[in-house]
């Protein structure tokens, strides 16, 4: 919805605007409390409408992040009514009563509804880059079959939604020992990938934690890009944990056998 | 106007409107599985599984140690009990319902120290496919069980218990045949599916896995029922509460 039609609801020949109250969070890190504004809403209005017509007409120095309006960039992450939402996805005609929009609250606030996600990238760069093999040059020749699961992980938008309700980084913050959902779905992309020759297994142990997480589904739940992450990214690295770790058997038939060389598609 | 609610509260206690009863997961996980968990228990010190010609889940295999006073639902009573609390989804569900960690998302945890599954007793759930190794044999025994439910004294018959027996079965196949370690088992721990041809079965194999693991909850919840109402069939047959509508050739 534009602005405009926001600022005159009978010329764009919708219904007339109701008004709907809503709850921000207004402050930093040190002080704040819940701001209420009442903002006339229209059909199809989400969220983050919301804001920017608090911005435009109460005040102007509400602070949010945003830049695509279309779930995309993944910058306008926030808590809706208790839920890490994307504020330009959430309508409002699906919340019942008032609407409370805070800040994500696994991050430091940096103020009112944008939070300081550095920590993420910080992780990202921990994790060992792609790492095709070098004797065999690119273009590859990779087939669908093999690459078909690694599609679901390119969707991610880095919201950072599924890090803000993970409890192990939310409620319990041990940053320094688990790296988060996102950055599972990262490893099983590059771990999983046929192209990738790193053995990583050691670094999804013990950097990255993954032994933290129990599965409790939180980060599956909140994904925008409805990205199964416990199921298809944290389950299958587990297993992988416990190929190397934890089973007996197959330690024995690696000393045995010896180690297996996966196998590579070739090149072109 | 301001609202007295600041940080770190962060509206713990407001409910979300998705799922305004963000408790009602938690409570029915605890009194299902309590229930189950009694009622199992119950089953079991019965000492007796069998009305024919059939024997009730709790029971099967049929291991009878002549001069030992226990019942015979205890020899194998480990197995499925092993497998379920170090499944994936049951995983889940005890550590939300049980333990609180989270009691749902975005509600604080309970407090105190959280360490996961790295440290005993919960590291132990890697072992999760030993447990899978031995559920498909008893899965094996149970498939004769639902068999031998058909055959009464050598003639061919379908009974409201063959039935019960048959359906209980299906669903416990379901559910194992859909277990996560199986999936990474049968081809989840391959890179290049294209590579050999006996990858390329895995990579079918691993497919079909997937399509049970896609429901993977609602799999474990009906076979645990199906379990339970299996056994109160037959419980009710031995006890002579009614007999069993049955069709004989
Ligand atoms: S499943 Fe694991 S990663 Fe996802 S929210 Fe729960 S604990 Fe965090
Ligand atoms: S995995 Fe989903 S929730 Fe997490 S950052 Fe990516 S898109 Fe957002
Ligand atoms: S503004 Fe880009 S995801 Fe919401
Ligand atoms: S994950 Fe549930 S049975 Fe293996």
């Amino acid at each position: 919805m534009t602005q405009a039609a926001l600022e005159s609801p009978a010329e764009g020949g919708e219904t007339a605007a109701t008004s709907r109250r809503f709850l921000v969070y207004r402050g930093d890190s040190n002080d704040g409390q819940m701001v209420e504004y009442s903002v006339p809403t229209l059909e199809g209005m989400v969220v983050l409408d919301a804001m920017h017509w608090i911005q435009a007409h109460v005040d102007g120095d509400l602070a949010v992040r945003w830049n695509c309006k279309a779930a995309k960039c993944g910058s306008c992450s926030a808590e809706v009514n208790g839920t890490p939402r994307l504020m330009c996805k959430t309508r409002v005609d699906v919340i019942v009563g008032d609407i409370w929009v805070q800040p994500m609250k696994a991050f430091p606030l940096i103020k009112d509804l944008v939070t300081d996600v550095q920590w993420n990238y910080e992780v990202n760069r921990e994790i060992p880059p792609f790492t095709p093999p070098a004797d065999v040059p690119s273009p590859w020749r990779v087939q669908q079959q093999d690459v078909e699961r690694l599609f679901e992980f390119r969707k991610c938008i880095e919201c950072f939604l599924c890090q803000d309700v993970c409890h192990i980084l939310r409620d319990k913050n041990e940053k320094a020992r688990y790296y988060g959902p996102r950055f599972m779905v990262r490893q099983a992309y590059l771990d999983m990938h046929p192209m990738d020759v790193r053995d990583r297994t050691g670094q999804i142990k013990d950097e990255s934690g993954i032994g933290m997480c129990n599965i409790t589904k939180c980060c599956t739940d909140v994904c925008p890009e409805h990205i199964h992450i416990t199921d298809n990214a944290i389950i299958p690295l587990k297993e992988r944990v416990v190929d190397e770790y934890f089973d007996p058997l197959l330690w024995a038939a690696r000393r045995i056998r010896g180690r297996r060389q996966k196998k590579r598609p070739s090149s072109r | 106007m301001t609202v007295e609610v600041g940080r770190p509260p962060a509206l713990r206690s407001q409910l979300n409107l998705w799922k305004p009863l963000w408790w009602a997961y938690p409570t029915w996980v605890v009194t299902a599985l309590s229930a189950f968990g009694i009622y199992a228990f119950f089953a079991m010190i019965q000492k007796a599984g069998f009305a024919y010609p059939y024997l009730s889940p709790f029971y099967s295999p049929h291991i009878v140690i002549s001069g030992l006073p226990i019942s015979p639902a205890f020899y194998v009573a480990w197995v499925p009990l092993g497998f379920r609390l170090t499944c994936y989804y049951y995983r889940k569900a005890y550590f939300r319902s049980f333990l609180w960690e989270p009691p749902a998302c975005a509600v604080a945890d309970r407090p105190g120290r959280y360490t996961g599954e790295t440290r005993l007793p919960f590291v132990l759930n890697n072992f999760h496919r030993y447990f899978l190794y031995v559920t498909l044999v008893v899965l094996g025994f149970l498939w004769y069980d639902a068999i031998r439910a058909f055959d009464f004294h050598g003639h061919f018959g379908i009974g409201v218990g063959s039935g019960i027996m048959l359906l209980n079965v299906v669903l416990l196949s379901g559910y194992t045949l859909g277990c996560h370690a199986l999936r990474s088992l049968v081809g989840g721990g391959i890179d290049c599916y294209s590579c050999s041809l006996a990858a390329q079965g895995r990579h079918r194999a691993w497919s079909g896995v997937s399509l049970l693991n896609n429901r993977h909850a609602l799999w474990a919840w009906a076979s645990m029922f199906s379990v339970a109402i299996t056994d109160i069939y037959i419980r009710f047959l031995i006890h002579g509460v009614f007999a069993d509508p049955r069709w004989v050739s």
